[in-house]
């Protein structure tokens, strides 16, 4: 998914040190990022880490306490929320109950001075865009959920604003519907290839739709980057746990320069790059690493890099995949992984021992 | 039936909350001047008696006056009311919401007596004017409860998705929220017209005199001879405000269907 | 500085709030608060043939406090207004139960409907009605006297109390049945199963769990009859036939009548007092209740 031409692109938004107080409370606390033109950004966080208080400043819903937000070069202090190149696709996708699909889709072009005939054209264009072509005369109120994510879709994007903002727009959908909207706003985004920031808190979700992803706690942005950086290299302890699932083991640092060696729980002597090292603080070391990247060996199998001896502590079948808790030899607590369920593999036993491949490339090391 | 007992109380019940109404038309039509049982024969004399009275149709038409402008300033300062509190947020709404719907709670009598006293002592002379004065007092806490949920059941990100479409704050109440909120609108109207209608004290108290239906209705019953053509006209009365409450019930129906929700119940 | 932070309070959400209530809140300063602070102002006054003048006295409220007459007014007031909440909340009770219980859901709203027409027709023709009903060779005199269940007219009216408590019973049915009924409905139907479940027998589980649970429906029926029925005026007038005035009465009898106004603005003020008071001590045992159900 990522998208390694959007670097390169100018800049869309801009936010240096912003920050929002409500009274006392601190939501916003010093945000500075850019978002490029034409990229999926996601702002990820848990609820009340300030995302969707930081989309809201975008659209003008919110004033900032201090700090500059740039839409397009231009500072947007002063600027009103129905005067900004942005549209929004809210939650409850805010749908005008009382006015039909075409007239929910059309409103926002009744200032606009083109003729009737082609704000008709651009509203049958916008609702065909998004799939509801022919829905035009139906009550609003007699829609789907799905449905209506699309009209409100239609309804921000007939403006063609710079940047579209979505604010948890799959929330209130099901599994099913909600997977295939994820792909089909990304087939949008790239069609019509305006700015799309989309404010969510489902990891998932964000790893699979965006470009890069800005993860937030307590109104700061903890990490920024893209899928793959955020899944392999989380920058703290807090975002690793955060996205997907990690294993902790505690480690000691035995020597740095360039390199760093470690003595970890389990593994036993490691060098890492430089990269693999996240944190500068002189507490707690760990290691941590991600389920899939330790593999059970079966026979006949060998490690192409190191291996170590475990005892099968859990097994939880999940049909294509089995999930195991793994001691390590001389760890004091298991380690969870997960395995690819491959036709004529036995599923291990609890109690059962079992050499593991491992890479220490795999390794991410917090301090 | 499970609750054979608590089902012919309820009968009862409603029998007795029905009884003065049923005796309405009965004796509405009955050929007697004597309000008593058994019946004496049908007549249409008392309504023929009832219309031939000038003052009821002075006092008649003072009433819709007063009603109506009643209603729609009580409504009006009812929205903006309710809208204050619904949508922003500001220090001592608590207090001053309380204030404005403090009439809900005050004896009437105590209303009425305050304000006349203000009034003669500024030299105001009493109208159906003054009348009005205290009618939108005690009718505007009803329009603020009402209109407060109706305002309430509004999802705010309508209004922010009309802004962010690029109306302005007035264009957006106007294609947005009013027609969202008319529902509540009408049955505030409503409820405030009737409360206007019905009531008594404030009428008798800070009018000049000039007949007002509540009052003429109340000086009437008190002699015998009036009881009869009073019968008439409750019965008249009695069948304008259920056909009133049959077309808010509709509007409030078609409200309902047309913004696709939930039929949560009455009126009130 | 000052000019921004101006600038800032014109564009906040308050000043947006403060600006849209401020029509019906300078309503209400101007002709209730204004009001009710002259009227309180008027009841330390001394009164001068039809007007108020200093000097300042406690006079008014002494005699409204000590004077005979008063004191059986106020103690009748409170008595039947008392009498007329507890007839009404007692009646309402299985009224709201058989609702929320026994009806199906689809007829809940007919019957609240049912039950609130009544109230949509004039109060005074209500009451008037009842006089019509009750009194002297009225409608249930000639009915007893015609199946031979009384030889005499039993005449209800001139029993002022009893048939201004019928009166206003009726007229406050739906204010006492509403309430209520909103509570039984907020009433999880598991915890009554679960109080039978437990061996309890369908009517203590009614007074163990169901009871206690609408407590605060109850305490707002009392409250929503109690209040108007003490400042009452048309029903003591057109019933009690002016024979059993009530608080009310007599305000208007010292403000006009007598044109008294410092005496009129005390007694208008202990009603006040009083009301407050009871309504206080009311919301104080509903807290209570809630209190005691955390």
């Amino acid at each position: 998914m990522t998208n390694t031409a959007t670097t390169d692109r100018p800049d869309m938004i801009e936010f240096r040190d912003v920050h929002k107080y409500y009274g006392d409370y601190h939501a916003l606390r010093g945000i500075t990022a850019t978002i490029k033109a034409g990229e999926f950004f996601s702002l990820l966080g848990p609820s009340g880490c300030g995302k969707t208080t930081l989309l809201r400043t975008i659209a003008g819903f919110e004033s900032i306490s201090s700090g500059v937000v740039l839409i397009d070069g231009k500072n947007m202090e002063g600027v009103a929320a129905n005067v900004r190149p942005t549209n929004m696709v809210f939650q409850s996708y805010a749908i005008f109950p009382h006015l039909s699909v075409e007239e929910n889709v059309g409103f926002g072009l009744r200032r606009d001075p083109m003729s009737k005939a082609d704000k008709a054209k651009a509203v049958a264009e916008a609702l065909e865009m998004v799939g509801l072509k022919g829905y035009g005369k139906r009550a609003a109120h007699a829609l789907s959920g799905g449905q209506r994510q699309r009209v409100a879709l239609a309804r921000a994007l007939i403006l063609k604003p710079k940047v579209l903002l979505l604010d948890e727009p799959l929330s209130a959908l099901d599994k099913k519907m909600r997977e295939q909207m994820q792909v089909e706003l990304i087939r949008l985004q790239r069609q019509v290839g305006i700015t799309f920031i989309l404010v969510t808190h489902d990891q998932e979700e964000a790893l699979v739709m965006s470009d890069r992803i800005a993860v937030m706690f307590e109104g700061q942005i903890a990490q920024l980057a893209d899928p793959e950086t955020l899944y392999r290299r989380p920058n703290s302890r807090k975002v690793a746990d955060f996205i997907g699932t990690m294993n902790f083991m505690p480690a000691k640092i035995l020597s740095e320069n360039g390199k760093v060696e470690v003595e970890a729980m389990g593994f036993g002597r490691v060098e890492l790059d430089a990269s693999q090292v996240m944190g500068s603080g002189s507490g707690e070391v760990s290691v941590g690493l991600r389920p899939e990247t330790l593999t059970i060996l079966f026979e006949g199998q060998t490690a192409t890099d190191r291996e170590s001896m475990a005892t099968v502590e859990e097994v939880v079948y999940y049909g294509d995949m089995t999930y195991y808790d793994l001691r390590l030899d001389g760890a004091d607590h298991p380690v969870r992984i997960s395995m690819r369920n491959v036709f004529g593999r036995p599923v291990l036993d609890i109690g059962a021992r079992t050499r593991v491949a491992w890479s220490p490339g795999a390794l991410v090391l917090f301090r | 039936m499970k609750f054979p007992i608590l089902r012919s109380y309820a009968i009862i019940y409603l029998l007795f909350l029905y009884a003065p109404i049923i005796l309405l038309p009965i004796f509405a039509f009955n050929d007697s001047k004597i309000v008593a049982f058994p019946l004496s024969g049908f007549t249409t004399e008392w309504f023929g008696q009832m219309w031939a009275d000038s003052q009821l149709r002075i006092a008649a038409k003072n009433s819709l006056t007063i009603a109506v402008v009643t209603a729609t300033l009580s409504t009006i300062l009812g929205i903006f009311a309710a809208r204050a509190s619904v949508r922003y947020d500001w220090k001592g709404k608590g207090p001053i919401i309380g204030l404005i719907t403090l009439p809900l709670v005050l004896p009437e009598m105590i209303v009425a007596m305050a304000l006349l006293t203000v009034l003669l002592s500024m030299g105001i002379s009493l109208s159906i004017w003054t009348i009005i004065l205290g009618h939108v007092l005690v009718c505007t806490p009803f329009a603020v409860v009402i209109l407060t949920a109706a305002f309430q059941s509004l999802d705010r990100s309508l209004e922010e998705a009309a802004y962010d479409l690029g109306e302005s704050a007035a264009s957006t109440f106007r294609l947005i929220i009013l027609p969202l909120v008319m529902p509540g609108i009408l049955s505030s109207f409503l409820i405030c017209f009737t409360i206007s209608i019905d009531e008594f004290i404030i009428a008798n108290f800070l009018g000049s005199g000039q007949p007002i239906l509540s009052v003429y209705i109340f000086g009437n019953f008190r002699f015998p001879a009036r009881v009869p053509s009073m019968m008439a006209l409750g019965t008249v009365l009695v069948l304008l405000s259920i056909t009133l409450l049959i077309i808010a019930e509709y509007f409030r129906r078609r409200g309902i269907a047309k913004t696709g929700g939930k039929d949560t119940g009455g009126f009130l | 500085m000052s000019g921004s932070a101006w600038e800032r309070f014109r564009r906040s959400e308050a000043a947006s709030g403060y600006l849209l209530v401020s029509p019906p809140a300078i309503y209400v300063m101007l002709l209730l608060a204004a009001p009710m602070a002259t009227v309180l102002f008027f009841s330390f006054l001394t009164s001068t043939g039809g007007s108020v003048s200093t000097p300042f006295t406690l006079q008014n409220y002494a005699e409204v406090w000590s004077g005979r007459i008063y004191q059986a007014i106020m103690m009748r007031s409170l008595w039947v207004s008392m009498s007329v909440t507890l007839v009404t909340v007692l009646l309402a009770y299985p009224i709201a139960y058989f609702i929320s219980f026994n009806v199906s859901p689809s007829k809940k709203s007919l019957w609240l409907f049912l039950i609130t027409i009544p109230f949509w027709t004039s109060y005074v023709i209500r009451v008037s009605l009842w006089r019509v009903i009750l009194g002297y060779d009225g409608i249930v005199d000639s009915t007893l006297m015609s199946v031979g269940l009384a030889s005499e007219p039993v005449n209800i009216l001139s029993n002022g109390v009893l048939s201004i408590v019928i009166t206003l019973a009726h007229a406050y049915a739906p204010f006492a049945i509403l309430p209520i009924f909103v509570s039984l409905e907020k009433v999880d139907r598991s915890l009554l199963e679960a109080g039978q479940d437990l061996g309890e027998s369908r009517f203590v589980t009614f007074l163990r769990v169901t009871l206690p649970l609408t407590m605060p429906g109850v305490i707002a029926a009392v409250l929503i009859v109690f209040i108007p029925t003490v400042g009452d005026y048309i029903t003591p007038e057109l019933i009690g036939g002016g024979k059993v005035p009530m608080i009310a009465n007599v305000i208007e009898s010292q403000m006009l009548k007598q044109r008294d106004q410092a005496m009129g603005s005390a007694l208008a003020m202990t009603v006040m007092l009083i009301v407050a008071a009871v309504s206080v001590a009311f919301v104080l045992l509903n807290r209570r209740f809630l209190g005691a159900r955390k």
